[in-house]
């Protein structure tokens, strides 16, 4: 493990080192938190701290609501509104764990689209990358099922939707969405599985952050320079870094408690500001809602997946080459997932030498649009599948793809990157010119 | 570069997020004072009481609210009769008991009941299930401060009935300005001066249907006043603990970039 040199925990009293040459966790625990962090990470590095909140917040609030909640299609409409009226506290619990999902996906995005613009994914931490992503995978199945729990009209149609999109398979899509409904419709065994699962994924989920630390443990934050630590000996790193605590905990904490302000605002004053009135309805399947609109979080993936219809070129050829195997709904899903799977690809088709798009003047730009992108899409995807906004669907979903599959390689090669600092330290030093010299 | 970005991210996430709220309701939806509206509002209690009066001489003919417990009329925060009260309300109902297999005389922990005719909805959650207005632009914001426009939709359907009818399929519909369409299936239920107030409001259709608008969101969301509170303890909380942890930040980084400490 060739981790950034730095003091490692010595037991001193008899108690501890007997504990120490048995079980060493105090010297883990120690390792983590004292971890040298460079110390230029700027207000985009707090998000880790946060998603860390939100998965303790959904797990602590969710274990309580399955005590009161009843996984029957008859009765969990109603072991909701139990819970919103005669469960001492319960409506707080249950609207801090439904705008707890919102909090959670912002934090998210936020994280992820930093990564792509501090070049977080390149080597060596291309397996960060993709430990991150798969949370991200896990994240949204966890978050859909949770959405079909409460059993409204958004949520027994939003599951008819989406488990539709496995029938889109050719050949054997129809018996893999029976398989995973469990009977032929959206009923009382799919509700039971997604109840288990969604109890489940969340601690698989626990399980992968702690990897996703320990990968980038062993190779170092990332920081906006882009610029490794210094790690020939251990006054060298001492100068590019500060451990972890107590220097960016209470940094992460001041930003944690700063969201949570406006958590508690939202959860407090407008609770329902980001769900859908029509899932205060109970389930029907017999009346279809007007509009069927996913969470906000999965709106820009929703866009891509409508935005391929059989009248775009792409899909024609797609059909006529496979003998219409591939239609324009199996298109769409496999557009759909192929954009999280070009994402997950970005570290290998970043072809730049260069790690953060600070000192990248063309990147620049491409990432400023592809952050655009991503809103428009997340705008397109709530509006009806109708002109204008399938073609402004298709234009966003093509950049989507050009940014990962075209620009991003091309970009490496015909970029000229402007100068890096010599180190952490000299960056540092720039913004606060007097660093050097101890205050006191 | 980067924390502009971000800044933008976070805003256009929010408005893109409205508009997926404000997509449905297509009738005419007026905006309507109500005093449980924005983080400070809360229920009038005479008001609902009011509205329960309409309630159950009017809307309870066909429709029910079977998610409420009768007890929770005198809950505080909410219409909060007297005990008394509400159990000589509870009495007035004849409910089903399973466990007797016979009809008995309703108590305070039984529920209100529930629809009398089938194509009447429940009202229990109206006032949430219908989102009224979405400004400014589309992003719902406004519901901080107008809550989320059910209750607003409830008195603009009321008030909607344009006083034209046809028949559909052997089915009268009534022309309203309000419900999505125009063309509902419900009666005009309320005309003014239906029920006569014991402490001397006003019953015009006005107020009516303004009274009953709140008593239907007191039913969908009884505990708003608490979780209100509990929004406003928790920001102010954290607000002092933000304080703390900025300043405390500030300290142990200021060796750090060789800043003063004092």
């Amino acid at each position: 493990m060739s981790g950034i040199p730095h003091d490692h925990y010595e037991p001193k009293t008899g108690g501890e080192k007997w504990l120490h040459s048995r079980l060493p966790i105090v010297g883990l625990l120690y390792d983590t938190i004292m971890i040298p962090t460079p110390k230029n990470l700027n207000w985009m590095w707090i998000w880790g701290i946060v998603l860390t909140f939100c998965l303790a917040l959904q797990i602590i609030t969710g274990i309580i609501l399955v005590m009161h909640y009843t996984p029957h299609v008859d009765l969990a409409f109603a072991s909701v509104e139990h819970i919103m009226r005669n469960v001492n506290g319960g409506h707080m619990i249950r609207y801090l764990h439904m705008n707890g999902a919102s909090l959670f996906f912002l934090a998210v995005y936020l994280h992820i689209f930093r990564g792509l613009y501090y070049g977080s994914y390149k080597a060596p931490r291309e397996v960060t990358w993709i430990i991150g992503m798969l949370i991200y995978l896990m994240m949204m199945g966890t978050a859909f099922m949770g959405y079909v729990l409460p059993w409204g009209q958004m949520s027994f149609w939003g599951a008819t939707v989406i488990t539709g999109l496995f029938g889109a398979i050719p050949f054997i899509g129809e018996p893999i969405q029976t398989w995973l409904l469990g009977g032929p419709a959206v009923d009382n065994a799919t509700l039971n599985r997604f109840f288990s699962l969604h109890y489940l994924l969340p601690f698989v989920i626990a399980a992968l952050v702690a990897v996703h630390i320990w990968a980038f443990h062993t190779t170092g934050n990332n920081n906006p320079t882009g610029v490794e630590v210094r790690r020939g000996s251990k006054a060298e790193a001492e100068k590019d870094t500060v451990p972890f605590w107590p220097y960016f905990v209470i940094k992460d904490l001041f930003a944690l408690a700063l969201i949570m302000v406006i958590f508690f605002a939202v959860v407090g004053f407008m609770p329902n500001y980001l769900g859908h009135p029509d899932n205060y309805i109970e389930a029907n399947p017999l009346v279809t809602p007007a509009h069927i609109v996913p969470e906000w979080y999965f709106l820009p993936f929703y866009a891509i997946l409508r935005a391929f219809t059989s009248d775009v070129w792409v899909v024609m050829f797609a059909s006529w080459i496979t003998g219409g195997i591939i239609d324009a709904k199996f298109f769409g899903v496999l557009a759909m997932f192929g954009a999280i799977i070009v994402m997950a690809l970005a570290p290998w088709l970043d072809t730049s030498s260069v790690r953060s798009g600070r000192y990248r003047p063309m990147f620049k730009w491409w990432f400023a649009l592809l952050v655009v992108d991503f809103m428009v899409l997340m705008w397109a995807g709530a509006m009806p599948a109708e002109p204008p906004y399938s073609t402004i669907s298709l234009i966003g979903s093509t950049y989507w793809f050009a940014y990962f599959l075209v620009i991003l390689p091309l970009l490496g090669v015909i970029e000229k990157p402007q100068a890096q600092p010599e180190t952490i330290e000299d960056d540092f030093a720039s913004h606060y010119p007097k660093s050097g010299t101890p205050a006191e | 570069m980067f924390k502009k970005l971000a800044i933008s991210a976070v805003a256009a996430l929010t408005l893109s997020t409205g508009a997926a709220v404000a997509a449905g309701g297509a009738g005419k939806v007026k905006d309507v004072d109500f005093s449980f509206e924005g983080p400070f509002g809360s229920f009038d209690q005479n008001q609902l009481q009011r509205g329960l009066q309409v309630y159950t001489e009017v809307c309870a003919a066909c429709h029910g609210l079977k998610y409420v417990p009768l007890r929770t009329l005198s809950d505080e925060g909410g219409p909060h009769l007297p005990e008394d009260q509400m159990r000589a309300y509870a009495a007035q109902f004849e409910v089903y008991d399973e466990e007797l297999d016979e009809f008995r005389t309703a108590k305070p922990t039984d529920h209100f009941p529930e629809s009398n005719m089938e194509t009447a909805p429940d009202l229990s959650l109206m006032a949430k299930a219908r989102a009224g207005f979405s400004g400014p632009y589309g992003t719902g914001l406004n519901q901080l401060f107008k809550g989320m426009g059910g209750p607003e939709y409830i008195v603009s359907l009321l008030e909607g009935y344009t006083g034209e009818t046809k028949t559909q399929a052997g089915v009268t519909l009534y022309e309203n300005t309000a419900f999505p369409g125009g063309w509902i299936s419900m009666a005009p239920a309320l005309y003014g001066e239906d029920v006569e107030y014991a402490d001397g409001h006003s019953n015009s259709l006005k107020h009516e249907a303004e009274d009953v608008a709140a008593f239907l969101m007191w039913a969908a969301e009884p505990k708003m006043m608490a979780r209100k509170q509990a929004g406003l303890t928790g920001v102010i909380f954290l607000t002092v603990l933000t304080v703390l942890l900025y300043l405390t930040n500030k300290r142990i980084w200021a060796p750090i970039k060789g800043k003063k400490t004092s």
